[in-house]
């Protein structure tokens, strides 16, 4: 036993090391509270409804979010949209499908099969529009940035008049949470920018979680159900070795030695 | 494999096990007589076997799935993530799967180093299990590739170019591995095909490494040489059997954290991001698990001589057999190697953690110095500890130092005041 409170530990301090090694770089971020943290974490509903709606105002013009469809948005562990609603939203994109049997392209709304309509036909047209910067695609973009979450957060709410001494080129804007502090990107949000359906204030900082809530939602759609089924996987392996472990005093107590 | 006979006790048994052994070797495999003063680093072995059989079945099932072409490999990632029923927790598992592998093998191999399982009789093991190692390192790298991400293809590009480093004939080499004249489609398949074969091949050699196993037997912590079956062993069957399974069961615990609470915390993030040849990411990080031989790769300023090295540490350990020149085993009765081993520990660690670090000033330093003890410990350490090193006395049996009363007792109650 005493050795494997060794192991146990040695096997902790190690991941310590591993997990500090990797977040090397660490800038300190704005912190909120993040309801989809920690065992139990569940995204807030009305965030991700939010969320959706600063996302589709603001960010969708010229972001795209390619690898997420309308059902999504109704689906359990979502925004869960009542299906009404996701049909509305569908419904006000149009999509180009074809060739029908004249052999023409056509346009029609979306269905809830469709994936999320991008702003631009493809990445040329995205950079051309903006400057030579492409809007990443925001699919999984939390997942593809070294802070996650608490970085979006913080970029959205980061930006700032440039220090003097440092000269910005045109349509460059100075953002001290980006890498190397220059940003293509204009600052996105405002206060009261957007007007919330369900009446929430909607400051820089309010929209910010939200939308970054909506983000995560959008790169692990099925975050929930993880922590859910993590938590019971979890007890059931802790509660099969406690048996497994007097199962094995018991058969060793035949032999003389220490287990 | 066991001396004595084994008759099936039922007609069918006996007519089936004359023309196919196979009850035979089930019966081997429950009896086989095992030390049993094993302690829990001994565990490993069957949490490794656990680990290999895991990365096959999610992988066969991630294989259903995804899409080896370079236009759709990454998306057909996140289709697995989003709409392939629990495609989120196969891949998941698989991915850190991978690490939990490379952990409990890191794990295996220095718990050989400590008890001198490399030796005598036991070489062959030892090099089954360090080509076995290196297939591991094979296959996890291609798997890598395979998302198709911004590191998948900057990894891929930066492993293969090492080739390049070869006189003559690196360049040609390199193309012929690419297929092409950069990291592309010919690539991916290729390296998918071969992750898909790797596995199967450590299977095979872990058949071989448990047989080579099976013929010495087990060593053990005091690691001396024991009579089988006799007092000190125990069959492996119920005994090494629930407490393998316990050691699993917390392994299992650790795994089962990282894959539902922080499932990307041993990838990187750049991993999300789709491959472009355009856009060279700020740092190309290797997985954690290969990060100190990226270090001992950046140490030496010439490109083939750090390939070299970097290939040399990891084959150096196939010819360790003959390199330690001690006659005794296990570290418990080898008061200068045990040291010599906790340095030895700390060095791979540095090397680890200056693998993940910039290549540049202190760090570069430090690298360089552990790269060179590295060596060091090898190549002079070990061969001369064996003449040099005065042992402590061993005991005639792992049970002795309980029955009391030997000569040996003192030490005996040294050795376990050490354990403690």
């Amino acid at each position: 036993m005493k050795n494997l409170i060794k192991l146990f530990s040695i096997l902790v301090l190690f991941f310590f090391t591993v997990t500090q090694s990797q977040s090397a770089e660490k800038v300190d971020y704005l912190k909120t509270d993040w309801s989809f943290k920690g065992l139990f974490g569940k995204f807030d509903r009305g965030s991700l409804q939010r969320g959706y709606q600063v996302y589709t105002e603001v960010c969708a013009s010229c972001h795209s979010m390619k690898y997420l469809s309308y059902r999504n948005l109704g689906e359990k562990g979502g925004p869960e949209f009542s299906q009404a609603e996701v049909k509305a939203i569908a419904a006000s994109f149009e999509v180009i499908d074809g060739p029908n049997a004249d052999g023409e392209m056509f346009e029609r709304p979306a269905k809830l099969s469709d994936k999320f309509v991008m702003p631009y036909d493809n990445v040329k047209a995205a950079q051309a529009a903006n400057g030579g910067a492409y809007p990443p695609d925001m699919s999984v973009l939390v997942k593809a940035r070294g802070g996650g979450v608490d970085y979006i957060y913080s970029l959205l709410q980061g930006y700032e008049d440039a220090p003097s001494g440092m000269t910005l080129d045109e349509g460059v804007h100075y953002n001290k949470y980006m890498y190397g502090n220059k940003i293509r990107m204009s600052a996105p949000l405002s206060d009261d920018l957007i007007e919330y359906g369900d009446g929430t204030k909607a400051t820089v900082e309010q929209m910010s979680k939200d939308v970054t809530t909506f983000l995560m939602w959008a790169a692990e759609p099925h975050l929930e159900t993880r922590h859910q089924m993590g938590f019971k996987a979890i007890i059931y392996l802790i509660i099969l070795t406690i048996l497994v472990y007097f199962s094995m005093k018991k058969i060793w107590s035949r032999v003389e030695s220490e287990v | 494999m066991s001396d004595h006979e084994y008759t099936p006790t039922s007609k069918v048994g006996k007519w089936f096990n004359d023309r196919l052994p196979l009850l035979t070797l089930a019966n081997h495999l429950t009896d086989y007589p095992t030390p049993k003063n094993l302690n829990y680093w001994w565990t490993f072995g069957g949490i490794l076997t656990f680990c290999l059989i895991t990365q096959i079945v999610t992988g066969l099932t991630l294989a259903m799935h995804y899409i080896a072409h370079a236009d759709m490999a990454f998306e057909s990632v996140e289709h697995i993530m989003r709409d392939v029923n629990y495609g989120w927790l196969i891949r998941y598992i698989h991915a850190n799967g991978a690490s939990m592998f490379f952990l409990a093998v890191y794990i295996h191999i220095f718990r050989s180093l400590f008890y001198g399982s490399y030796k005598s009789p036991r070489e062959i093991i030892w090099i089954i299990g360090i080509i076995i190692y290196l297939l591991m390192m094979a296959a996890a790298f291609m798997g890598y590739v395979l998302p198709w991400g911004q590191m998948s293809f900057w990894g891929a590009t930066v492993i293969t170019n090492l080739f390049s480093a070869i006189p003559l004939v690196g360049e040609g080499i390199v193309t012929w591995l690419w297929g092409g004249y950069s990291v592309d489609n010919p690539t991916l398949t290729r390296f998918f095909t071969l992750h898909y074969l790797i596995p199967f091949l450590i299977l095979g050699l872990v058949v071989l490494h448990i047989w080579a196993l099976h013929v010495p037997g087990n060593n053990n912590p005091v690691g001396i040489d024991i009579k089988k079956p006799s007092k000190d062993t125990v069959p492996f069957h119920p005994y090494i059997v629930i407490k393998d399974g316990f050691a699993l069961l917390m392994f299992m615990i650790v795994f089962a954290f990282f894959v539902f609470y922080s499932p990307n915390i041993l990838g990187h993030a750049d991993n999300y991001i789709e491959a472009n040849p355009m856009v060279t990411p700020a740092h190309i990080v290797p997985e954690w698990y290969l990060l100190p031989f990226y270090a001992i790769l950046r140490s030496v300023p010439d490109k083939l001589l750090g390939v070299v090295a970097m290939l040399s540490a990891i084959l150096i350990l196939a010819v360790l057999p003959w390199l330690d020149t001690s006659k005794i085993r296990s570290a418990v009765f080898r008061p200068l190697y045990k040291q010599f081993y906790w340095i030895l520990v700390a060095d791979v660690l540095i090397l680890g953690y200056m693998g993940a670090m910039p290549a540049e000033g202190l760090y570069l330093l430090i690298a360089r110095v552990a790269t060179a003890y590295y060596f060091l410990h090898f190549l002079v350490i070990l061969p001369v500890l064996g003449f040099k090193e005065k042992t402590l006395p061993i005991p005639l049996s792992i049970t002795e130092p309980v029955l009391g009363g030997s000569t040996n007792l003192a030490m005996a109650k040294n050795k376990e005041s050490l354990d403690k």
